[in-house]
């Protein structure tokens, strides 16, 4: 047993105190997606206890940032295991006693660890039911499971609960992989939308975040900030900060910070140190940046190629050129990141807002000095993650500032501080050469993205002359801040597929606006994908599309993508002052195929959620900045989506049981600039091909 | 300044001697306990400290502990009465009006506060109260829909 990753079987059973254990030594092979640095180790960790009680225990290194799994995962579990919903404890994101996890990101949870998690439920199962065979005498093909009780088929008298059959017993069996999975047919919990675990928790106030954690002896720390990214201090005062009873200060090359007792304190401190900055001559600005990443991010890398793109140049009857740009989008979650730490008898304990609690542990233990063992995170609600969350400054600060004082410290970022040192979406630019030929067909696709990286890039249409291409690392490498961006970049929810799902679903709607055929009908001659004519249908049945050559002056559009192995469809009606530039939404309807649907209202939940914060990058969200001076600090300046501008929004969930579970946290949003887009043009004949579309650039469109 | 503070808190007494210029957001969130009240801006721009002083609906990081002297404040940790959830909250648990959670105690407090004013609002006088809280999980539809549930529930059992 490696220490590093997982816990002992004998230290699991210390912890449950007996029971039936089901371990997980799964073939690495179907998680792999999850990061080709680290798999799910080859040793084993428990993946859920079924205690003597009869309650059911699920360690998950996944955590909660409103998406849903804690609901889910309990509903697989429930499912597989065959026992209420109710009778389920789910223990997520805590590294001392749950399995290795690479972090919550990329709609991977249903789709990676989803089968995982079933597999050890169905094998808990069978577990059980040879433990009831014996018990009641009967071969298990007699043996029926309900709620937790195992009866004999037709003799219901003679029955033996899941608590009885743990008691006593110390069972630990690894998944045995021909474990069966319930069919979607035979669902009793899953494909069903039971009221959210986590949902009275969150309605009374219950619910705990990071910096509601509260431990006796604890400091508050305010962090010194540069006023801009790349900034040195010169010289720093702080005999004023000192003045005030109580106050600790820790000065470190790399971080300065004032801590109190009491959180106000700290922060009246802070405004007392006086600081002299070194600034960075500042040369990049949001109109600047794109000429940069296109300098910067090296050369154009080839991903897929097919036919022959410069004959098909050489021969379309009709070439369209276009650029599309996107500025840097801020995660801006409500909950700001925050941690508390407690470093004691060479033990670290983090309480963090992170998506990566294992990631995070790790880089602790490396800061302070301590192997990953002696490091424990845990997680508790996050208020809002996005991919912002998987970077964890925050984390790393509270703990190095436990370390040196020897009390527990909580750094909770202020709303300035989140936006300055957000992992931002980064700027990028796609280019675009396509072409159709004398029949009115796309014959040519070449496409370039810088920045972006090359998720949602890839052609789902049939064009027999394609080439895709991309510069830049994507925003989730952490070499691609120190290449080309002024300041961090990280994943944002759905990571580049936003910038090139906008660019391809212009690119093809300006062809069928050239080509004077309705979209729809322009996308489906060059579709054989069924999976997407499906939804792309699906969404204009609910929608009541009636075909009509954009701009028809009706404000509609439309835009699909796959993201995340669920095919998504979206169409929207929206009104364009053509005064103000202004842009009012008036209704979304999305379609999706994600395979089976684990919870359906959960699921529509993210379809809604994804297309509603989609508003944000579609049409205000842009950061201004000045170099690596972040020029908007709070919401009164960086405008996200308010009550007002969302649109009547209606869900299709396609049909489709046939696939195991694919993604649902991030396909919508793909589809929000670019359905917007084309519905624009639609309205008012203005082709937007920059994002945000802000009313000034709709104004300049029209002109 | 230095001061004796007192106000009812969720219909408790409570006392404070403390500075009466510092904000009510922290002093319920350190020495009051109650860290259902969530930080999200400081500066009164996004909802996340919404409380109820008089029955009033005002941003906790922006409302001073002088200004709370002598009234009754109420906190998400308040709105369900003897064990039983307020209608909202009902509402937004059956409708799935929250994601992460985290804007929603302050969404519950101004909703409360718009029902009482006004039993049976339009969507549109919903739209203007709610707009200036910000949920970032995009669960805006939804909450619209739950405060129109809570309204009807309340009409019908009023």
């Amino acid at each position: 047993m490696n220490a590093r990753t997982g816990i002992s079987r004998r230290r699991l059973f210390q912890l449950v105190g007996g029971g039936v254990v089901i371990l997980v030594g799964m073939s690495p092979r179907p998680l792999r997606a999850q990061g080709a640095q680290r798999l799910y180790p080859e040793d084993f960790n428990a993946y859920l206890v079924i205690g003597e009680n009869g309650r059911v225990t699920v360690f998950s290194g996944k955590i909660e940032m409103g998406q849903g799994v804690l609901t889910s995962q309990a509903q697989m579990v429930a499912e597989e295991l065959g026992v209420a919903l109710a009778s389920i404890d789910m223990v997520l994101g805590d590294t001392d006693v749950c399995p290795w996890d690479m972090g919550t990101f990329g709609s991977l949870t249903t789709r990676m660890f989803g089968p995982a998690l079933r597999a050890a439920s169905a094998q808990a199962r069978l577990v059980l039911l040879s433990l009831a065979a014996k018990k009641l005498g009967v071969p298990v093909a007699d043996l029926v499971v309900r709620e937790g009780v195992v009866f004999v088929a037709g003799a219901v008298d003679r029955q033996v609960s899941y608590g009885e059959l743990s008691r006593g017993v110390r069972i630990s069996q690894v998944v045995d992989e021909k474990a069966v999975l319930r069919a979607a047919a035979q669902f009793q919990v899953m494909g069903r939308s039971p009221a959210r675990l986590d949902a009275w928790e969150k309605v009374t106030g219950a619910a705990k975040y990071a910096a509601d954690i509260r431990l006796p002896e604890m400091l508050y720390a305010r962090v010194l900030r540069a006023p801009m990214h790349g900034a040195t201090l010169t010289q720093i005062d702080t005999a004023q900060a000192e003045q005030l009873s109580g106050v600790v200060l820790v000065r470190q090359p790399d971080l300065l910070a004032v801590l109190h007792a009491d959180p106000e304190v700290a922060e009246l401190a802070l405004g007392r140190i006086q600081a002299q900055w070194l600034k960075p001559q500042a040369t990049l600005d949001p109109d600047s940046i794109f000429e940069h990443l296109m300098n910067q991010s090296g050369p154009l890398r080839e991903s897929a190629h097919q036919g022959d793109v410069a004959a098909a140049r050489a021969q379309a009857s009709k070439l369209f050129e276009t650029s599309y740009h996107k500025g840097y989008v801020a995660h801006a979650a409500i909950e700001t990141h925050a941690a508390l730490a407690e470093v004691r008898d060479g033990r670290a304990t983090v309480w963090a807002s992170t998506q990566t609690p294992f990631p995070t542990r790790d880089r602790v233990a490396q800061r302070l000095g301590l192997e990953p063992k002696s490091v424990r995170v845990v997680t508790p609600f996050l208020g809002g993650g996005f991919g912002g969350k998987s970077a964890d400054g925050q984390a790393i600060e509270a703990a190095r500032l436990a370390q040196i004082t020897g009390r527990p410290v909580q750094v909770a970022w202020s709303r300035a501080e989140e936006f300055f040192h957000d992992t931002f979406d980064p700027a990028a630019v796609v280019n675009i050469v396509s072409g159709l030929d004398q029949q009115g067909r796309v014959s040519l696709w070449d496409y370039a993205v810088y920045g972006a990286g090359e998720r949602g890039a890839s052609c789902f249409y049939d064009i027999p002359n394609t080439r895709i291409r991309s510069a830049g690392r994507p925003a989730y490498d952490p070499a691609a801040s120190v290449s080309a961006h002024p300041f961090a970049v990280g994943a944002w929810r759905a990571p580049g597929a936003n910038m090139n799902v906008f660019a391809v679903e212009s690119q093809i709607d300006i062809m069928a606006a050239a080509a004077r055929v309705d979209p729809l009908a322009f996308r489906l001659r060059h579709l054989s994908d069924t999976r997407m004519v499906r939804v792309l249908q699906a969404a204009a049945d609910a929608f009541g599309w009636k075909p009509m050559a954009a701009p028809s002056g009706r404000g509609v559009g439309m835009a699909c993508s796959i993201d995340a192995g669920t095919y998504v469809a979206t169409l929207a009606e929206v009104q364009v002052d053509l005064k103000l530039g202004t842009i009012k939404v008036l209704r979304l309807i999305c379609a999706q195929d994600m395979g089976v649907v684990v919870n359906p209202d959960g699921a529509r939940m993210q379809m809604e959620g994804g297309l509603t914060m989609g508003l944000g990058y579609a049409l205000s969200e842009e950061l201004q900045f000045r170099g690596g001076e972040i020029l908007q600090r709070n919401f009164d300046s960086y405008a996200i989506p308010r009550f007002s501008w969302v649109p009547a929004i209606a869900t299709v969930l396609v049909k489709n049981d046939e696939l195991a579970p694919q993604g649902g946290g991030e396909p919508s949003i793909t589809t929000t600039g670019a359905v917007l887009a084309n519905a624009v043009f639609d309205a008012c004949g203005a082709r937007l091909m920059r994002l945000p579309m802000t009313p000034e650039r709709v104004r300049q469109a029209l002109a | 300044m230095q001061a004796s503070i007192r106000f009812r808190l969720n219909g408790q007494p409570v006392a404070l001697q403390t500075d009466d210029g510092r904000m009510l957001l922290g002093a319920l969130r350190s020495e009051l306990a109650l860290t259902g009240t969530k930080y999200g801006c400081g500066e009164g721009a996004c909802g996340a400290c919404t409380v109820q002083v008089d029955g009033h609906a005002v941003h906790a990081c922006t409302t001073s502990l002088k200004q709370v002297q002598g009234k009754e404040v109420l906190t998400i940790e308040g709105l369900a009465r003897d064990g039983k959830l307020h209608p909202l909250q009902q509402a937004f648990i059956e409708l799935g009006a929250l994601q992460c959670g985290y804007c929603t105690p302050g969404m519950l407090l101004r909703a409360e506060a718009l029902l009482r004013e006004n039993p049976q609002p339009s969507r549109a006088a919903i739209l203007a109260r709610m707009e200036h809280h910000l949920c970032r999980c995009g669960a805006q539809q939804r909450i619209v829909q739950a405060i129109q549930s809570a309204a009807r529930q309340m009409g019908a059992t009023a």
